[in-house]
């Protein structure tokens, strides 16, 4: 873990309210993890004050965060140019466990609901890195709200997409589409599930999971103000007592978690 | 090279920067962000005679220039704290103070004898002024109670005793001489305002707790007003807390009459600052050919 003052590199505009930052951050690029996530400071004014946490979307060399601008602190990060500099600290948190594929050979689905797919591309890399068939699942309200599907195919040929109007894919929620592939993919093996997205969304897939008895991490999106575990700002309910988004998460097992 | 030390009560500070209670963890979780042999003084997040849960979510709020929490004390309470965090603490090799907090005098008490007996613990800061526990009113909001729990800690250590004060007072002067009487080796201002913030389009309020402390530069003027009417007042060192992002706010404070200074939000947002406003006290004084840091304090007369 550094605070670092990187490049940013590019940062692209990919469709109304979603941006890609690239950023020279190799220190961070050579140790994050899948599920890992960044605090950046936005301007070096007290305006915005505290940092926002962004997960790690891809690594190569450098770093790349995918945002949706919600508010003054991303804002002022979507008018940042090639060329400017930020502050960053990272990598934090704990990320996604990937599965041993000694014994058996699991299979991956994974779950991303709207900007929940910003960790999960660079989870679909690792995976099919270490040849575990995975196949994903990507939901959005609406079709130009789909994020992510070209670099998830070019990670897995599986890409299954689902958005609530059902102007592109299947109409419905993901986890609609998650019951639809089940029936039609059974496996014999193991099934894992990862999943990043609005907390309704993470519940309904947990449930799920529970019945299936699949194992499933989800990734939390909480209110943060340090990132490091100091604050007890982002507190998590869990089986095991008060937990922490920032340092014991932002990935639990679903099954730790009290709803 | 200028002089940087400071004495607070028996405890010979490096400098007079110190990372502030709640702010800081318990160090550790900064290591590998500061240098924690750069840092004056290091004070421990606040702890319990018993563990605490602490509120419900959300407990953190961005306000203009600030942040509202009602973390409301989370911790594992004293026995967690003396196995699993001194052993690390003790082997920094900077001051490490204690901030306790208690139901009752009672419990300030038992907690200060327990610490009193670990050699490795400098001093022990009493907050008598976290805005996030239920209890009716703040210890800090009443000269009686204030001089009540500072005597009973006194009786039990000679440890250096910092009392940590509210703004949320009429008259802070008031206080801060009840903890000056009570035995108190120096008093720490300011804790947290109360404050809130509301969500108008769920229509709730955007803290678990409601109303909430509120720290950040927002705040620096008032807490500099007040070590300035304080330090004025009473014989005892005071530390300035309130809303510290750099060195030329740490330099205010000591002009205003503090003799050390705690960084708390700050962290957050640069976990290296503590370092870096030693730094630049440092380079002011050069600057300035101040050959000592107490030349500063409370020094309000200009150039000449």
């Amino acid at each position: 873990m550094k605070d670092t003052r990187v490049k940013v590199l590019s940062n692209k505009k990919i469709s109304h309210v979603y941006y890609k930052m690239a950023l020279d951050a190799p220190y961070i690029a050579r140790t994050a993890k899948p599920g890992q996530f960044v605090q950046i400071r936005c301007n070096d004014s007290f305006e915005p004050l505290l940092r926002r946490p962004f997960s790690v979307h891809r690594v190569n060399g450098n770093i790349e965060i995918l945002y949706e601008t919600v508010g003054s602190g991303t804002e002022i990060l979507s008018n940042k140019k090639e060329g400017d500099k930020i502050n960053i600290l990272g990598p934090l948190g704990n990320g996604f466990t990937l599965p041993r594929t000694t014994n058996g050979e699991p299979r991956a689905i994974i779950i991303a609901g709207g900007i929940g797919a910003a960790p999960l591309v660079y989870l679909a890399e690792e995976l099919t890195k270490k040849k575990i068939k995975t196949i994903v699942l990507i939901g959005a309200k609406t079709k130009n709200l789909i994020l992510c599907e070209k670099d998830f195919k070019k990670a897995t040929p599986e890409v299954y997409v689902s958005t609530d109007d059902g102007t592109y894919g299947s109409q419905g929620f993901v986890s609609k589409l998650f019951h639809k592939i089940l029936k039609t993919t059974e496996s014999k093996f193991e099934t894992i599930v990862y999943v990043c997205g609005p907390h309704g969304m993470l519940k309904c897939i947990a449930d799920i999971c529970q019945e299936r008895k699949f194992k499933c991490q989800v990734s939390l999106e909480e209110k943060m103000a340090c990132g490091i575990g100091v604050c007890l700002g982002c507190a998590v309910k869990t089986k095991s007592g008060t937990k922490l988004a920032c340092e014991d998460g932002p990935v639990f097992n679903a099954s730790e978690l009290i709803w | 090279m200028a002089k940087l030390e400071v004495k607070i009560g028996k405890i010979k500070l490096k400098n007079p920067v110190m990372a502030a209670s709640g702010t800081f963890g318990y160090a550790k979780e900064f290591e590998k962000l500061v240098n924690l042999k750069h840092i004056g003084a290091i004070i421990t997040k606040t702890i319990t005679l018993n563990p605490r849960q602490g509120n419900p979510m959300p407990r953190i709020c961005e306000t203009s220039a600030g942040i509202l929490n009602a973390i409301g004390l989370q911790n594992e309470g004293i026995d967690n704290f003396l196995k699993e965090k001194i052993p690390y603490l003790s082997k920094i090799g900077t001051p490490i103070i204690v901030s306790i907090s208690g139901n009752n005098i009672d419990e300030f008490f038992i907690l200060a004898r327990r610490l009193d007996k670990i050699k490795s613990i400098s001093g022990i800061e009493l907050n008598i002024s976290c805005p996030n526990i239920n209890c009716e009113g703040l210890v800090a909001q009443d000269t009686k109670e204030t001089h009540e729990v500072v005597k009973a800690v006194r009786k039990i250590t000679d440890k250096t005793i910092i009392t940590k004060l509210s703004p949320n007072v009429t008259d802070i002067v008031k206080i801060a001489r009840a903890a000056e009487n009570a035995g108190s080796d120096a008093v720490s201002l300011v804790n947290t305002f109360f404050g809130m913030a509301i969500d108008i389009n769920t229509r709730k309020p955007k803290l678990g707790n409601i109303t909430g402390g509120l720290s950040g530069p927002c705040i620096k003027p008032i807490a500099l007003r007040m070590v300035y009417e304080v330090s004025k007042n009473i014989d005892i060192p005071v530390i300035g807390i309130g809303g510290i992002m750099n060195a030329n706010d740490a330099i205010e404070f000591m002009m205003a009459g503090a003799a050390a200074i705690q960084v708390g939000t700050a962290n957050f947002i640069e976990p290296g600052v503590c370092d870096k406003i030693v730094k630049g006290i440092e380079e002011y004084l050069k600057k300035h050919k101040i050959e000592k840091i107490e030349d500063i304090a409370g020094n309000l007369d200009g150039n000449n």
